[in-house]
């Protein structure tokens, strides 16, 4: 592996920082040299977020070119769709199916075209993981693992180059013990189910 | 030395602190509030550090600590250093004892600021040397030559940054504590030859300042960060005469572009003032072209040109000034890449396709149970159908602009909010004038402007939005909060009696989310002549604890929807056609509940969110909005 390019994106609130902080963390502690940048501000207030990880060695830009992204892990469908352009060609999506629907959505200033949005990703994303977080989370019992449950889907594809136990270990470190257990689930929670 | 994954703002503070700062002092402001606040986190408990009321007061604190010899850092963004300005100015021609790095974030995009202003250039304007880091890495080392800098030449110097790099993160090498340096502090030591800036001190120094910038041009042509990187492989070879020059994280952006095993000669320049002319002149030497890639303003590319223009050089220098680059917003790698590729005559990629379905624009909105919402609205009602004028300032608030609340007319800079509405209402009595300041902005910059208002006798009602916080940046405390940075309990300063001995007679303080009483509130008090002010005093949903949550009982709701069309919270959405609220956003605000026309909104408690709720650490990121720190169902503290 020279390089590793991933983007992580959704709405601010989803929790796709703490996502990025724990791929650097495992990707650290395999001695890999590590940059990231991420939204911080006022975008963060319902925006669209975004963080940019970036894994290996002779690093310069923490920013990733459109068409450099190995993986893009997206935490709702229409920030996938929004983000692929940085997809590179024959690159991986993981993506959440669940919908947010902004403000501007529901007073009738911009339009949500869900069943628009998840038929072009099936379209144009040959390596493409949709997953019913609506349903995991829900099963997990808190909607506050959807990251971790996204980045066990993600590792699952090989793109990341770490393993479920490099990202658990990370997780150990960054989280008060009385969370390890329903997060390590919610890591493990796609292993051998059929995804679509 | 050890292994750290850092933020760049974070690395800047350990170095600061690794090379001996003795008092860090600043305001909060995006991209630069983590500096500050990671000295106060890792403090060894030797350093002094707080937040100031504003950046001219952190300018003024730093000086006085700098006269007495020790080493000092103010944080600040690029607009806050427009509030430093006039200590800044003078200082440089006083001069300091301990090394004074001034650590300013500039914000090309802008992503979080009003204006693109670049400190390159005020640091050519103020005479005050500049360092501009282009990766994490080098902020960690670069800050702590600044300060060896600054003692040198007993000048204040700019650190300056842009947002990629504040808020860019890096596994680098850090110092352990015992290795800090340790620097003495004299004390201040009376002299008043030296301290006093009068006429006869101002031109003596002025002609000093000059002369020691012109050598600074060849001092710092030798600072190894300044650097030229010759051309290498085919580039080589072909005797190509073209070079690229570029800084910060452009530089880095440009590197990456660049085939790595064949690429023309490049100049970093991590002084753009005084510029590193010998370097430059080097640079220059046998080149046709030179194209110049950089963010907010053209400096290295007029530097160049003036280089040009001295030696008589025929170079042809390109950039911003020949519409070769973009004149404004930030640069990215797709933007850096395109232009070296039509520079080097390379065939450009083909853009990558944007998505061809128009999808839902997310612009930033107000947290679900947000008082601001609250007040927006009980102004709103209050003052239906009269002629009316809301000015704005400078914090979460400024999102009540967004529809469907469309509660903010004017926003200019900190405190000015309360200044404009003055100015509408002197030239138009009809109009009833409003001034919208959250509690830490007033302390910042509102002061100043009741003063005016009451002085010259303006009419007009002054709204303090009082969270309790420095919402926006993350939660830092202020005056009114009664704790500081360094984790004191102190003496609140209250809005109300500071409004009350300025002379104001009708001070009224209000729970926005108690909604016909602030509504009612409002119509009284805007009738009063004057100055008038009320207080919506509700914490920051980021600082109390939620509520419980509210819920809709379908049954009962006509789906008229004027919950949705009038509030715009985001934890309120449409499913089947009724209102429906998604209790993980909800904080119970009831806001909604008071004004369902039928009731069909219950369970949420106006009561239990009070502004003496016991607050949250401060941290660099909003905990609420930000979910950086959430994890697995609560908070992460990690």
């Amino acid at each position: 592996m020279k390089h590793k390019n991933i983007i992580l994106c959704g709405v601010g609130g989803q929790g796709t920082i703490l996502a990025s902080k724990l791929i650097a963390a495992a990707a650290m502690k395999k001695g890999l040299g590590v940059k990231t940048a991420e939204t911080i501000g006022m975008a963060q207030r319902g925006g669209s977020v975004f963080s940019h990880v970036r894994l290996g060695e002779e690093l310069h830009s923490p920013m990733i070119a459109p068409g450099q992204a190995d993986i893009i892990i997206a935490f709702e469908p229409a920030e996938a769709l929004r983000h692929l352009p940085f997809l590179k060609e024959g690159g991986t999506v993981v993506a959440s199916l669940a919908p947010i629907f902004p403000v501007s959505t529901l007073i009738g200033d911009s339009s949500y075209p869900l069943e628009e949005v998840l038929q072009q990703l099936k379209n144009t994303i040959k390596k493409l993981t949709l997953i019913d977080s609506e349903a995991a989370v829900r099963e997990l019992g808190s909607p506050k693992v959807l990251n971790v449950l996204l980045l066990g889907a993600a590792v699952r594809t090989g793109e990341l180059g770490l393993e479920l136990e490099d990202i658990e270990a990370a997780l150990h470190e960054k989280v008060p013990a009385r969370f390890h257990e329903l997060n390590d689930r919610a890591l493990r929670y796609t292993e051998g189910k059929k995804l679509p | 030395m050890h292994r750290e994954f850092l933020m760049g703002n974070e690395a800047i503070a350990l170095g600061a602190m690794a090379a001996g700062v003795k008092l860090v002092a600043g305001y909060p402001g995006t991209p630069s509030t983590e500096v500050l606040e990671t000295v106060a986190k890792r403090n060894p408990g030797s350093i002094y550090v707080e937040w100031s009321v504003n950046e001219k007061a952190a300018m003024e604190v730093a000086a006085g600590a700098a006269y007495s010899g020790a080493r000092v850092m103010v944080t600040m963004k690029q607009v806050g250093l427009n509030v430093a300005s006039d200590p800044l100015m003078s200082l440089e021609y006083v001069g300091v004892k301990g090394g004074l790095v001034v650590m300013v974030a500039d914000d090309p995009g802008p992503i979080s600021s009003q204006t693109e202003q670049d400190t390159r250039t005020f640091a050519q304007f103020a005479k005050v040397p500049l360092f501009d880091p282009s990766s994490v890495a080098e902020a960690y080392e670069m800050i702590q030559e600044a300060f060896d800098f600054s003692e040198q030449y007993h000048t204040p110097v700019f650190f300056r940054c842009t947002t990629r790099v504040d808020h860019g993160y890096e596994a680098i090498e850090v110092k352990e504590e015992d290795e800090y340096k340790e620097m003495p502090v004299e004390g201040f030591v009376k002299d008043s030859s030296r301290w006093v800036i009068f006429p006869r001190l101002s031109l003596k120094n002025h002609g000093l300042i000059e002369k020691r910038n012109r050598e600074l041009t060849a001092v710092l042509s030798e600072y190894p960060r300044n650097a030229i990187q010759g051309e290498t492989g085919s580039y080589k070879e072909s005797g190509c005469r073209k070079g690229i020059a570029s800084h910060g994280i452009s530089y880095m952006y440009a590197l990456d572009s660049l085939d790595r095993e064949n690429h023309v000669r490049l100049l970093k320049v991590a002084t753009p003032f005084p510029f590193p002319e010998e370097l430059a002149l080097q640079f220059l030497e046998g080149l046709d072209e030179v194209l110049c890639i950089e963010e907010l303003d053209p400096v290295i590319e007029r530097a160049l040109l003036q280089l040009c223009g001295k030696h008589q050089l025929q170079v042809r220098i390109r950039g911003k000034l020949t519409g070769d680059m973009a004149p404004a917003g930030e640069n990215t790698m797709l933007s850096v890449g395109r232009a070296i590729n039509s520079f080097l005559g390379l065939s450009a990629e083909p853009l990558p396709k944007p998505a061809d379905i128009s999808l839902p624009v997310r612009p930033p909105v107000l947290c679900a149970g947000c008082p601001h919402r609250a007040s927006f609205y009980a102004v709103k009602q209050a003052m239906k159908g009269k002629k009316t004028i809301y000015c704005g300032d400078i914090g979460c608030y400024t999102l009540g602009n967004a529809m469907p609340l469309d509660m903010c007319d004017t926003c200019l800079c900190m405190g000015a909010g309360i200044n404009i509405a003055q100015g509408v209402g002197h030239l138009d009595k009809g109009t009833k004038c409003f001034a919208f300041v959250g509690d830490s902005t007033f302390f910042a910059a509102g002061l100043t402007g009741v003063v005016n208002a009451f002085y010259n006798q303006a009419e007009m009602t002054l709204v303090v939005l009082d969270n309790s916080t420095t919402a926006m940046t993350g939660h830092q405390p202020h005056p009114g909060t009664g704790r500081t940075v360094m984790g004191q309990v102190v003496e609140k300063v209250s809005i109300e009696k500071v409004l009350r001995a300025i002379g104001l007679t009708v001070v009224e303080t209000v729970n926005p989310l108690d909604f016909e009483r602030a509504r009612d509130t409002i119509r009284r008090v805007a009738e009063e002549p004057g100055v008038k002010a009320v207080i919506f005093r509700s914490p920051c949903i980021a600082v109390t604890k939620p509520a419980g949550h509210a819920a809709v009982q379908a049954e009962k709701c006509i789906a008229c929807q004027k919950c949705i069309r009038e509030l715009g919270c985001p934890a309120l959405i449409l499913k089947e056609g009724k209102a429906f609220i998604d209790a993980s956003l909800c904080t119970g605000c009831t806001l909604c509940e008071q004004i369902c026309p039928v009731g069909a909104i219950y369970g949420g408690d106006k009561t239990a969110a009070s502004c003496d709720a016991k607050a949250s650490p401060f941290r660099g990121d909003c905990p609420r909005t930000s979910a950086s720190l959430r994890v697995g169902g609560e908070k992460n503290e990690a």
